[in-house]
């Protein structure tokens, strides 16, 4: 298992904590949480060792668009950039409802 | 049932087996009357899976709903299938049997509270053998507390359905609800073959594993109490009538004569057809209840 932390600037507060996803095999669980001040944190765990530079490209292109102040944690069994991707866009649209 | 009943029927049908275990166990409740306890922001997580490379999950595969069955007051756990083949760790086995231990207390202080117990299951979570061991065997403990004072219900949907020591935990409960995709059975298929071989048992012979532990074969040999289609409403309809049923006067596991007399009755020398055990034991079943 290998742990992953991953800071970004962030311009706004988020309305409402968001829980998505599942821990099982191909697929990953969010937490989303707003926090205070101007960054977004993120804590990653996956069960697939030797991928960090793949989880901060993927990062790095969802924060291009999402500017909220939040602490993401993320528990991965072994999901895919995709997959990854589309979690991040549920847990965003939960915490907006 | 025609074709055209069942295909309008599948259409409609909003799938139970497709929701993940919080949306099942939100799905029984009266609507609007249900909130969770220790869910995943709570963080209570296995300490033992990460110490073996196991990513943990937040709420470790349980969840515990407290809300309103037909307006009584109920609490459900869901196991999550997906996570860890739903297997009960310290963790998610505390947290069904305090949730059990708590309806039980509640109903004590004169508030009746049911249990529903949503199992999809391998039984034991392997990376914490004992502690699971132990788990099991506190839910089965404050089961039979319980049922004395409220009807404690298992669903099992499918599609892991229910193994291992929650098959025993199962078959304590007042009233077991099945679909036709579920299993129950101690002994999983791959266990049985890994074992005993595979001319005992075939587990790449799905028709075979259907026709053993298949919620259809449980349901016409008795050891269900209902048989649903998957489909939500149905479920909540199904388990709704089960809690209002109450206590049952008398619980399938305290009938210990009954089935020591069906099984000592079966010749093991011989393979038995499941269809030849449905006649048998439901017949059984109906001359039990005329006496």
């Amino acid at each position: 298992m290998e742990h992953i932390e991953l800071d970004y600037p962030a311009k706004r507060r988020v309305p409402k904590r968001a829980h998505v996803g599942v821990v099982g095999s191909g697929d990953l669980e969010i937490l989303l949480e707003p926090a205070e001040g101007e960054i977004a944190h993120v804590m990653i765990r996956t069960s697939v060792d030797g991928f960090r530079d793949t989880w901060k490209a993927v990062l790095d292109r969802f924060f291009t668009k999402y500017d909220g102040a939040v602490r993401i944690q993320i528990n991965d069994a072994g999901g895919t950039p995709g997959n990854v991707q589309l979690r991040l866009e549920q847990a965003v649209e939960a915490s907006e409802l | 049932m025609s074709n055209q009943s069942y295909g309008a029927n599948f259409i409609n049908r909003q799938s139970f087996i497709e929701l993940d275990a919080r949306s099942r166990a939100t799905a029984l409740f009266d609507a609007g009357t249900s909130r969770e306890l220790l869910g995943p922001f709570d963080r209570v997580e296995s300490p033992w899976l990460p110490m073996q490379g196991v990513t943990p999950q937040e709420d470790d595969g349980c969840v515990v709903m407290k809300g309103k069955i037909g307006r009584q007051a109920a609490v459900v756990v869901a196991l999550e299938g997906a996570f860890q083949g739903g297997s009960l760790g310290e963790v998610s086995g505390g947290k069904m049997a305090a949730a059990l231990d708590l309806a039980r207390v509640d109903n004590e202080k004169g508030i009746p509270t049911s249990a529903v117990i949503l199992l999809e299951t391998g039984g034991v979570r392997l990376q914490e053998a004992n502690l699971g061991e132990a788990a099991i065997a506190e839910i089965m403990a404050s089961i039979l507390v319980l049922r004395k004072h409220a009807p404690v219900i298992c669903v099992t949907a499918g599609t892991v359905g229910c193994f291992g020591g929650m098959s025993l935990a199962a078959g304590l409960c007042s009233y077991v609800v099945m679909t036709r995709e579920a299993r129950l059975g101690m002994n999983g298929p791959e266990v049985i073959e890994q074992e005993s071989g595979v001319d005992e048992f075939d587990s790449g012979d799905h028709a075979l594993i259907w026709a053993i532990d298949g919620g259809e074969q449980r349901y016409a040999m008795g050891l269900a109490d209902a048989l649903v289609e998957d489909d939500t409403p149905q479920v909540a309809d199904s388990v709704r009538r089960l809690v209002s049923q109450g206590v049952p006067p008398v619980h399938r596991s305290s009938q210990v004569a009954l089935y020591r007399n069906r099984i000592e009755a079966l010749d093991s020398s011989r393979h038995w057809d499941p269809r030849e055990l449905r006649v048998l034991w439901t017949t059984n079943g109906s001359e039990e209840e005329k006496r």
